[in-house]
């Protein structure tokens, strides 16, 4: 097992490194400076900006520079935010989206599963049917057409809910946000719940379980879903990374102060060390994420062996 | 020609009992009977052809152009002043841009999934074939790039050279041919160990030609499955970026810029949310009806 960890991280930050040299070289061939403002800097002023972010530099050295400080722990400063370093606005702006984000995977997963599981049990009857409608509707319906509806109808019409901010991550805001991340995710989980479940019932083993006279709830929740939620751990890693990019949309319709807005502005800004900072994030997040499920996967499925 | 996709070797064979009273039956025949037989496949099917037909002769039908502003119009709702579906805060005819924004997001899935399509059939089928290092190395590619935040790179893009529509097509297609490649790699595998490849072989052809001519036609059971799977990905990713802002720039509309700019507007006019969000859920939804249903007629293994 720890030979097995060893080796994935050693793939992983060869692939980290890749990642953060693309993003540096793409970011750096795109035309346009962060320091293009709409009143035009004298040159004298462009030149000591310059010089002060070391950007007077060549390129390679600029390069060979930000990777020995990203080694050292230290991303730079952001070039439009003065007075912040890129890892002080990750560190206000991150757990915001990761609330979101870990909130509506846990309610996904939770939702999810539990919907697939009952459709399987009842194979081809009206709760299955119900199930997998909404599970194609789920999967149809983007979250920037559920979110403003959802929006119309419970913030602005019934006034229930905020329409939209933070407040510091009260329950009331959290709803709307959440329940239109999760709801995509509700509907891809129990579709793979109920195919793996369908699958898995059918087999010897769990047949042995009913000969032996278990009682079915035993069976479903001890023998069957163990083994039918091996697909769902594979999917689940990078469904996690996915919901923290899907945030970004989420983030912007109710205006949430996390990192999704932080990508497009600083972007467009050419706020290169931000933008890097948050590739790193990212990036970093998806590997460990993939290797965690590997991982559980080995735990959960005794038949796979890590070599 | 169907006959020869699944079934190499029965083209002769087919083509010899077209002529007489009985005729076979290919895979391909089984497939569409089984197709034509789900229900839900076949509503996809009229739904899309529909959404097509309005797409491509719709603008033509109506008297609005979807940059025409009329200050008049401002506002108005469904059926009034002769707006079928209203008009926005331009006074612009909310159908005529609907059919313009079906038109660009139905194109964009097209062609950006065309380009997918090329990409990941070559990756995967010379990988595959190839096997050995080649194998290897080009698969291991494909493992790093799925583990890149992708979207970001592909906002990268747009923000760093503007957001002209080619660039949209190619950097969408870009990111989806991953998958793509896999399973055209798994697929080729399998086909090469076959006895047809073999023959193939033994005549004396080159690897290039075994690929294109033996091995490429005959994946297109599931490339087929997988295409109609990835249009809708590429669409939900296009209305991903113009939602953002950095998608098909205004006047231009697709399904993604007309329910952003819905969505601001929305308690003012919402059938400026309504019928755009309607739109792109059929849309979604016939592609993955059709994509269900072919899964369903041609993978042997779900039957």
């Amino acid at each position: 097992m720890l030979r097995y960890i060893g080796r994935r991280l050693l793939i992983a930050i060869p692939t980290l490194f890749l990642v953060v040299t693309a993003a540096f070289f793409m970011m750096r061939a795109a035309p346009g400076s962060p320091f293009d403002l709409d009143r035009k800097l004298s040159p004298a002023i462009e030149r000591n900006i310059r010089e002060r972010y070391g950007m007077n530099k060549p390129l390679p050295q600029q390069y060979l520079d930000y990777v020995g400080g990203v080694l050292k722990g230290d991303l730079g400063p952001s070039l439009k935010y003065q007075d912040k370093t890129v890892l002080e606005i990750l560190k206000e702006n991150y757990p915001v989206s990761l609330k979101l984000g870990l909130s509506a995977i846990v309610i996904a997963a939770l939702v999810g599963v539990s919907l697939g599981v009952i459709a399987a049990l009842r194979q081809n009857r009206t709760a299955d049917h119900a199930v997998m409608t909404l599970a194609i509707l789920g999967v149809c319906i983007p979250t920037f057409v559920t979110a403003p509806l959802l929006v119309l109808a419970l913030a602005s019409k019934l006034g229930w809910l905020p329409t939209a901010g933070w407040n510091n991550g009260a329950l009331p805001n959290l709803v709307l946000p959440v329940t239109v991340l999760a709801l995509p995710q509700i509907a891809i989980i129990s579709r793979l719940t109920r195919a793996g479940m369908i699958e898995v019932l059918r087999s010897n083993y769990v047949r042995t379980a009913r000969a032996k006279g278990l009682p079915e709830g035993r069976i479903v929740v001890k023998h069957a879903l163990r083994a039918a939620l091996l697909p769902l751990v594979s999917y689940l890693g990078p469904a996690c990374a996915g919901l923290l990019t899907g945030s970004l949309v989420v983030e912007r319709i109710f205006n949430l102060p996390g990192l999704g807005k932080f990508f497009v502005i600083s972007a467009l800004q050419r706020d290169y060390t931000v933008v890097m900072g948050m590739v790193i994030l990212y990036a970093g997040l998806i590997l460990t994420l993939n290797l965690l499920a590997d991982l559980l996967y080995a735990v959960l499925d005794p038949r796979v062996r890590l070599g | 020609m169907m006959g020869s996709v699944l079934a190499p070797g029965s083209r002769r064979g087919v083509e010899a009992m077209e002529g007489a009273a009985v005729r076979g039956r290919s895979l391909w025949d089984d497939a569409r009977r089984r197709l034509f037989r789900h229900r839900a496949a076949v509503a996809g099917m009229a739904a899309l052809s529909l959404l097509v037909l309005a797409a491509v002769i719709g603008p033509m039908l109506i008297p609005f152009s979807y940059d025409q502003i009329n200050k008049a119009d401002t506002w108005v709702g469904p059926l009034q002043h002769g707006h079928l579906l209203g008009a926005d805060a331009l006074g612009r005819d909310l159908l005529a841009r609907l059919l313009i924004g079906l038109r660009v997001s139905l194109a964009i899935g097209l062609v950006a999934t065309l380009v997918s399509l090329l990409i990941g059939v070559a990756w995967g089928a010379v990988a595959g074939y190839a096997g050995g290092r080649l194998d290897e190395a080009m698969m291991r590619m494909v493992d790093v790039l799925y583990s890149l935040p992708f979207i970001f790179f592909v906002i990268l893009l747009m923000v760093a050279f503007g957001s002209n529509i080619l660039l949209i097509f190619v950097a969408i297609g870009a990111v989806e041919w991953l998958t793509m490649s896999r399973i055209v790699r798994g697929q080729t595998l399998a086909l090469k160990q076959k006895e047809f490849v073999e023959a193939a072989r033994a005549a004396g052809l080159g690897r290039g030609a075994i690929i294109a001519r033996h091995i490429v036609p005959n994946l297109l059971g599931p490339v087929v499955v997988y295409v109609t799977l990835t249009i809708p990905a590429v669409i939900l990713a296009e209305s991903f970026l113009s939602f953002l802002g950095l998608g098909v720039q205004p006047p231009m509309a697709s399904l993604g810029t007309l329910i952003a700019g819905g969505a601001q507007d929305m308690e003012l006019a919402p059938w400026l949310l309504v019928f755009p969000s309607l739109t792109m859920v059929v849309t979604l939804m016939s592609f993955n009806f059709i994509g269900d249903g072919l899964r369903d007629a041609i993978d042997p293994k779900d039957r």
